[in-house]
Order: C-alpha cells, then structure tokens, then sequence
C-alpha cells in the first residue's frame, strides 16, 4: 500500500453539494505532490481529509497505514501528530513569541522542557528564523509567520507535510522563498509534501507531481515535470 | 513522568487564564459567592430543622395504661408482649405504688387524699410509658399496643403528632430540593462563564486540535479553571457561614425564638457546613466546566 492511498472516496456535504466524487488516488512517501483547481473544485476538501478535518461520506483514506475515514474522533489526535498542516492564513497565537508557537506544540504532547529547547530551535533554524525566536506575530512579515507555521509543523518532524494554499497570502517573491523552505524540507528530511495552490508559476516552475481537480473530480495526474498549467484550462 | 508534567501545564494554565481574563473570571466568582451564600443559609436551616424535629420526636411517646384489674403476673405477660410489638424503643414501667408515691411527691393535695386510702386500696392504673424507633409509625404501633391484652388506654396525642410529623418531612423535602436546585444553578453559572472563555480561546483551541494535542490536554486547563473558580468562590460564603452563625446564635442565645426550639452549637456545626460549601464549589466548579468544554469543544 502506498503512503497515501485515497479509494473511491465521495464527499457529499449536508446540504447536497458533492465535493469530491470517486476518487483514487495513491501517493508515495518522499513524494511531492501539487493539488490544483478552480476555487471550489475540492482541493480544499481534499485536503482536510487527509487530516480529518473533514470526514469522506464514502471510501477510504489511508494515511502512513492508518484508515482516517474509520477513526474514532478521540484518536485524531494521534494522526495528526504525523502530520504537519500548513496553513494559508498561518493560524499563529498573536500571544505568544515565534519560540513559543512552535514550542506549544510539543509541550502539549507532555515532552520535558529540556527535549523541547532544541528541537524548536532546529526547527526554526530550518526555516531561517534563528534570528527572531522572540519576535510576536505581528512584529513579523507574512513570509516570516508562515516560515514560523512551517517550523511548527515540522517541529515533530511529521511523515507528511500538509500544505493548504500556503504562498495564498503572500508575494511572488515572499512565495519563491517559502516554496524553498518546503522543498528543502522535502528532500533533508524525506517529509512527502502535499500541496494545494492557486500559484500556476509555483506549479510550472518547480517541476513536480500534478494532481488536478475539475468539480470534485480528480481530472489529471501528470508525473514529475509533464505538466504545464495551460494545459489544464 | 509525562502526566504529571501535562498537569501541571494544566494548572499554570488555568490560572494564567483566571488572572488574565480576571473580570470575567470575577464575574463568575462573584455568582458563586451569592450562590454559595444561599446554599450555605439553606444547609443551615435544614440542619437546625433536622436537629429541632429530632428533639421533639426524641419526647414523643406512646403511654398506656394496664386495665384496673390487671395482677402483677399479668402486667408480666403484658410486658413481654410489648418488647414483641415492632417499632419499640425504649418501655418505662410505673406500677400503681410507683405512680401514687410520685402524684403524692409532686402535690400536697394529692398526698392527703391517698394517704386516706385504705392499705391495698389503689384505683390509679398501672402504666407503660413507651419511645418509638421511626415517629412515622406511632400510630400503627398504638394500634398495635390497643389490642394487647390487659390494655385500657393507649395515648400518644393523636392527631397534633401526626401533623408534626407531615411538617417535619415536608420542611425537610423542600430544604433538600432547594440546595440540589442551587448547585445545579451554580453548575449553570460556571459552565457559562467557562463557554464565555473557550469562545475568547477558540483559536487557540483550535490549532491545539489541528496540531494533535490530545483532548484530555485541551480539556485539563478548563476543568482546572472551574475547580479554581469554584475554590475561590467558596471563600468568601464560608466565612459568612462561620462567623454568621457564630454573630446569630450568640445574638439569640443558642435558641430560636422559645426555648423549646434550640440552635446547633456552632461548633463544630460550622466548619462541617463550610468543607460541604468547599466540596460543592470545586465539584460543581468542575462539572459545569467539564460540561461545557464537552459541549463547546465537540469532542
């Protein structure tokens, strides 16, 4: 069995809408894989299953072995401490230092105080933000938070890193760079990447795995540099 | 080593998160204080209720006077009777003598009319004056005794008793239900002001749940919250209790209005009343959180 493996899997919401309709999909580890679309095609949805945010109505979803359309709402927690989620608006504590965000992660799971120091100081040094542990959010531009969101979802070095439109908020600039930060990660530490965007230069550019969605359905998978965005539309 | 490090982030979070949302967290103290008062005033008065209706059910009995007629090995048999009738507690025996030696103590009057009657010569009845283990059934057990042989008279002021007795118990019923009716009240508050802080904490809680961490761990800091709160809310009722009661029952000399109803001692009556105010404060404190963060969290 593959890392991922998506079989047959529906999701029709409450209301009626049908957000992704038989879909199969197998996706390997150390793979990076780009997931693009419309807006509303279903990437989103896709995605969030992966981490159960969302529930499939129908099928199943596996994720490193585990069946995420089968587990119990109280084990969640143990998959998604195998993965890491990147989020497009960051979701960073405006509380709390760049240290502390990354941190509070682990000091939830119950490790010592002494195991967290320097895993979190690693973790931000991977993406560049040795420097600015004791900065706030909004002491930091949007590429510095989302480098923050990054090393928080890395901090416990996850399988899988589960990318949702992460460079959405930022400038082409600003998203060359994180996009560096995650392809690194990618190929140091063999994390398989998973990645939702709306960013065609991005996608053309890097050269990668292509999933596309057209209405919930999954209308292209082109392998590793056979893909240009024009072709889709 | 793990749970006891999770734990203790609980608590060091849940009282950074009582002193920094501190007008909210003083909002809801505040509705423990007025609550607590009122519980404690009812657990007050339904013990010295309780304490007053004891008394006076300690004075009920049943007397019953032996037919005229009766000889002493009769009165023998009669007694032996009464210890197989359920219900009874205690049974004093005052023979015909007894009874005339004690009307002939008490009285002048009386002393010189028996002292003219012959030797032998006693019309008074001989008498059992009997207590009962549950006041409830006085007046089956007077029945009971009625049908005895040998008996004239059973008295046991039918009737006042039995009204007594209904009062008693319907005091009783109400005092009870109005405590359970107010720590519910209390949960109430607590479980709201607890969801008024997970609202303002939602983010947080959110990515706490998107980055694994555990619900149990999501959960802790909350439940702490209300037990702190609950604690914190007891003070102030618990001194009101203890020095409360201490201010009335010197003020109205350990009595309440006659001297046949007295008060509990206060001590150590008040400070049983302020560890029940503490219990019901941390239990409901925790409750009413743990009920909410169930609700709110969705987990």
């Amino acid at each position: 069995m593959s890392f991922i493996e998506l079989q047959n899997v529906y999701k029709i919401y409450k209301n009626g809408v049908t957000a992704i309709a038989d879909m199969n999909l197998k996706i390997k580890k150390g793979d990076f894989v780009f997931v693009i679309g419309h807006t509303a095609c279903g990437k989103s949805t896709l995605i969030k299953m992966l981490y159960r945010e969302e529930k499939p109505t129908k099928g199943n979803v596996y994720v490193g072995g585990i069946n995420v359309a089968k587990l119990k709402n109280s084990k969640i927690y143990k998959l998604r401490r195998k993965i890491g989620i990147v989020f497009q608006d960051y979701k960073l504590l405006p509380k709390l230092t760049a240290y502390e965000n990354v941190a509070f992660v682990l000091e939830s799971y119950g490790y010592k105080a002494s195991e967290i120091k320097p895993k979190v100081i690693e973790a931000l040094t991977r993406v560049g933000l040795k420097e600015k542990l004791r900065s706030f959010p909004d002491e930091m531009s949007g590429g510095e938070q989302q480098r923050v969101c990054i090393a928080r979802a890395i901090v416990n070095k996850p399988k899988v890193l589960v990318c949702d439109e992460p460079t959405g908020n930022l400038d082409p600039d600003t998203s060359k760079e994180i996009m560096k930060v995650i392809e690194t990660i990618n190929k140091e530490m063999g994390t398989t990447i998973i990645m939702a965007t709306h960013d065609r230069d991005i996608v053309n550019r890097m050269k990668k795995r292509v999933i596309v969605i057209k209405n919930g359905v999954l209308s292209g998978d082109y392998a590793k540099g056979s893909y240009k965005v024009d072709e889709a539309r | 080593m793990k749970p006891v490090r999770i734990l203790g982030r609980s608590l060091a979070s849940a009282y950074r998160s009582v002193v920094r949302n501190f007008s909210l967290s003083l909002a809801s103290i505040s509705c423990i204080i007025i609550t607590l008062i009122i519980v404690s005033f009812a657990i007050l008065l339904s013990y010295n209720v309780n304490n007053f209706t004891r008394d006076i059910e300690s004075d009920l009995t049943i007397v019953m006077f032996a037919t005229k007629s009766a000889t002493d090995e009769q009165i023998q048999e009669l007694r032996k009777n009464i210890d197989a009738v359920p219900n009874i507690k205690e049974i004093v025996y005052k023979s015909k003598d007894e009874i005339k030696s004690d009307m002939q103590n008490q009285n002048e009057a009386f002393r010189k009319i028996m002292e003219e009657w012959k030797d032998g010569e006693n019309p008074l009845q001989a008498s059992f004056i009997i207590t009962v283990d549950n006041i409830d059934n006085m007046g089956e057990t007077a029945k009971t005794l009625q049908n005895l042989q040998y008996v004239d008279i059973v008295k046991y002021g039918e009737g006042t008793v039995e009204q007594l007795v209904s009062i008693f118990n319907i005091v009783k019923k109400v005092m009870i239900v109005a405590v359970i009716a107010l720590v519910f009240v209390t949960a109430f508050l607590i479980s709201n002001t607890i969801k008024i802080t997970i609202y303002s904490r939602k983010n947080e809680i959110d990515i706490m749940r998107l980055v694994g961490t555990s619900n149990m761990v999501i959960r802790l800091p909350f439940i702490f919250e209300g037990l702190f709160l609950g604690i914190i809310g007891s003070i102030i009722p618990i001194l009101v209790t203890i020095y409360g009661y201490v201010f009335f029952y010197d003020k109205m000399g350990g009595v309440m209005f006659t001297n046949i109803i007295s008060l509990i001692k206060p001590y150590n009556f008040v400070f049983y009343v302020s560890a029940i105010l503490l219990c019901i404060g941390a239990v409901v404190g925790m409750f009413g959180s743990y009920r909410s963060v169930r609700k709110y969290l969705k987990i």
